[in-house]
């Protein structure tokens, strides 16, 4: 399993550093315009849970960034697989579902590391330096990245065209960077919202890597949620991979 | 060595392959010949692991290709239709990922895929992204990634499919390269020529059934040697002769135009099926 899994994860670092300064460049425009466009208009006029602004913005632009760059393996694995037919190649390749899956979720995770690297360097160029040498900011990020790129995997598995994957997007990721805790704190949202975003793992990880950068504080049970929704999106994603041999 | 039986498949209200059984030995050359949907594809896509069977068994080298799934994938190298190379990657690294995924130690791939591109005449072209070369080039890097963990069997889908005369030759010459080092080829084809160039044996599909399994020479030889096509206003009639002369005798009777021509398979398909392969 160990070979099948680093073969795969061979491959997508290949491409990584294939296209590692654009993809550098393109991870860092979102962020900043985020950063330019909240941080500098709202700045230090407007404090959050006696934070700055920006300061709050940091950590919630972590998770977000976390989740859209582990979930951007599916449009990967949606290209490779219809129009470039290199999935084919690993179909007949004597790997089981679950090294393909580990490679690809550890491809993702990979990059959404890189992509909180390059916002952390953001940060620290508006002023903003967290607590971000501990553990427990780490783990949720790690954990958010699972749990995004075994949805990835397992959705570009069920999708049909390139259409479609645009679509899912559309309907689970963009309103998940909107509502998931990124740019206001959900305590603020009326009880029935509360609950409806309490089941969003976005939800989780900005509030477990918010927790860790302001107070150091170990948020176990967002973290533990965050753990169970990856297996069980990992165990989906097998299903999937097996799935889509028809 | 190949040996399908009672093969199967449907795909919701489609029956691709009917029961099918055939068997190819060790270092053979088999081709399957049918027009396009006949199954073909189907067939290669389930002997290689990429979809599965409805019902029926399979073998490769002796590993059952659904309970021993992974010693029966090692067995084979394949060559799909479309291209699918890593248009991201160098020639050498879309070797090496191949070369990964099927467990070669480092320094063995590295030897062997030097190896291989000298032997498809690519070993100039090791750093250049596969997106710079040509139809025909692709070709010969998929054959060779194909070989790269030493499979004895080697599944060729349409090898040569949209690749010009001169390329196709080349390919070819490649192919009956790797037959002659014992290697056991399944080519799928709807090239007449390449069947009868290459295979030692050829089996006709139709509508997912094998209508025939025999040499070339034993299945146009149920027709005979020589044949005239005449082309009326609407439709072209082909008639079979054992000899020349026999064909040339009755051409003597003939007032409009025709062709006299040696049978080749797509005449011994047309005869059975009704159907012409292309």
């Amino acid at each position: 399993m160990i070979q099948g899994c680093g073969a795969i994860y061979h491959r997508e670092v290949l491409i990584l550093q294939r296209r590692f300064w654009r993809m550098l460049a393109s991870m860092a425009v979102s962020p900043l315009l985020y950063l330019l466009a909240f941080g500098y208009a709202m700045g230090d006029r407007v404090m959050v849970a006696g934070y700055t602004y920006t300061e709050f913005l940091i950590p919630g632009l972590v998770a977000m960034t976390s989740m859209t760059q582990a979930y951007g393996i599916a449009s990967e694995i949606n290209i490779s697989r219809f129009y470039w037919h290199i999935f084919e190649e690993f179909q007949a390749a004597p790997i089981n579902d679950v090294a393909y899956v580990l490679g690809e979720v550890l491809a993702g995770i990979t990059r959404s590391f890189i992509s909180v690297i390059v916002i952390l360097g953001l940060g620290f160029v508006f002023g903003v330096s967290l607590g971000y040498y501990t553990i427990w900011f780490w783990l949720p990020v790690l954990l958010n990245s699972f749990v995004f790129s075994s949805l990835a995997v397992g959705i570009a598995m069920l999708v049909k065209s390139h259409s479609d994957q645009a679509m899912v997007n559309n309907f689970i990721i963009t309103p998940m960077a909107f509502l998931g805790g990124t740019f206001f704190p959900i305590d603020r949202l009326p009880p029935v919202a509360q609950k409806i975003l309490f089941f969003l793992p976005l939800t989780h990880a900005s509030k477990a890597i918010r927790g860790a950068a302001f107070e150091h504080h170990a948020d176990w049970y967002s973290c533990l949620l965050l753990a169970l929704t990856g297996a069980l999106f990992f165990f989906i994603a097998i299903h999937c991979v097996n799935r889509a041999k028809d | 060595m190949i040996r399908i039986d009672n093969l199967s498949k449907r795909y919701k209200n489609i029956h691709a392959l009917k029961s099918i059984s055939l068997q190819a030995a060790q270092g053979e050359l088999f081709a399957y010949l049918g027009p396009n949907g006949a199954g073909k594809t189907t067939t290669i896509r389930i002997l290689t692991g990429l979809t599965n069977l409805t019902s029926g068994k399979a073998f490769l080298n002796g590993f059952d290709i659904e309970k021993q799934t992974l010693d029966a994938k090692k067995q084979c190298g394949l060559v799909p239709q479309t291209i699918n190379l890593d248009q991201e990657l160098t020639v050498y690294e879309n070797l090496e990922v191949h070369g990964c995924l099927f467990g070669m130690p480092a320094r063995q791939r590295a030897e062997k895929i030097l190896e291989l591109l000298d032997y498809v005449d690519l070993d100039d072209r090791k750093d250049t992204l596969t997106k710079n070369l040509s139809g025909g080039m692709r070709r010969r890097i998929m054959i060779a990634r194909a070989l790269l963990h030493s499979p004895r069997i080697l599944f060729l889908d349409e090898p040569t499919v949209g690749l010009d005369a001169g390329i196709r030759r080349k390919i070819w010459a490649l192919i009956k390269k790797i037959q002659q080092n014992g290697t056991t080829i399944f080519l799928t084809t709807h090239y007449i020529e390449e069947a009868e160039f290459l295979a030692g044996r050829v089996a006709f599909l139709d509508e997912g059934n094998i209508v025939a399994t025999d040499t070339p020479e034993n299945l146009k030889a149920r027709l005979g040697e020589w044949a005239i096509d005449r082309v009326s206003e609407d439709d072209m009639e082909t008639q079979y002769f054992k000899t020349m002369e026999e064909a040339k005798d009755r051409s003597r009777h003939y007032q409009d135009s025709f062709t006299l021509r040696r049978v080749n398979l797509e005449d011994a398909f047309l005869s059975l099926t009704g159907k012409t392969v292309k």
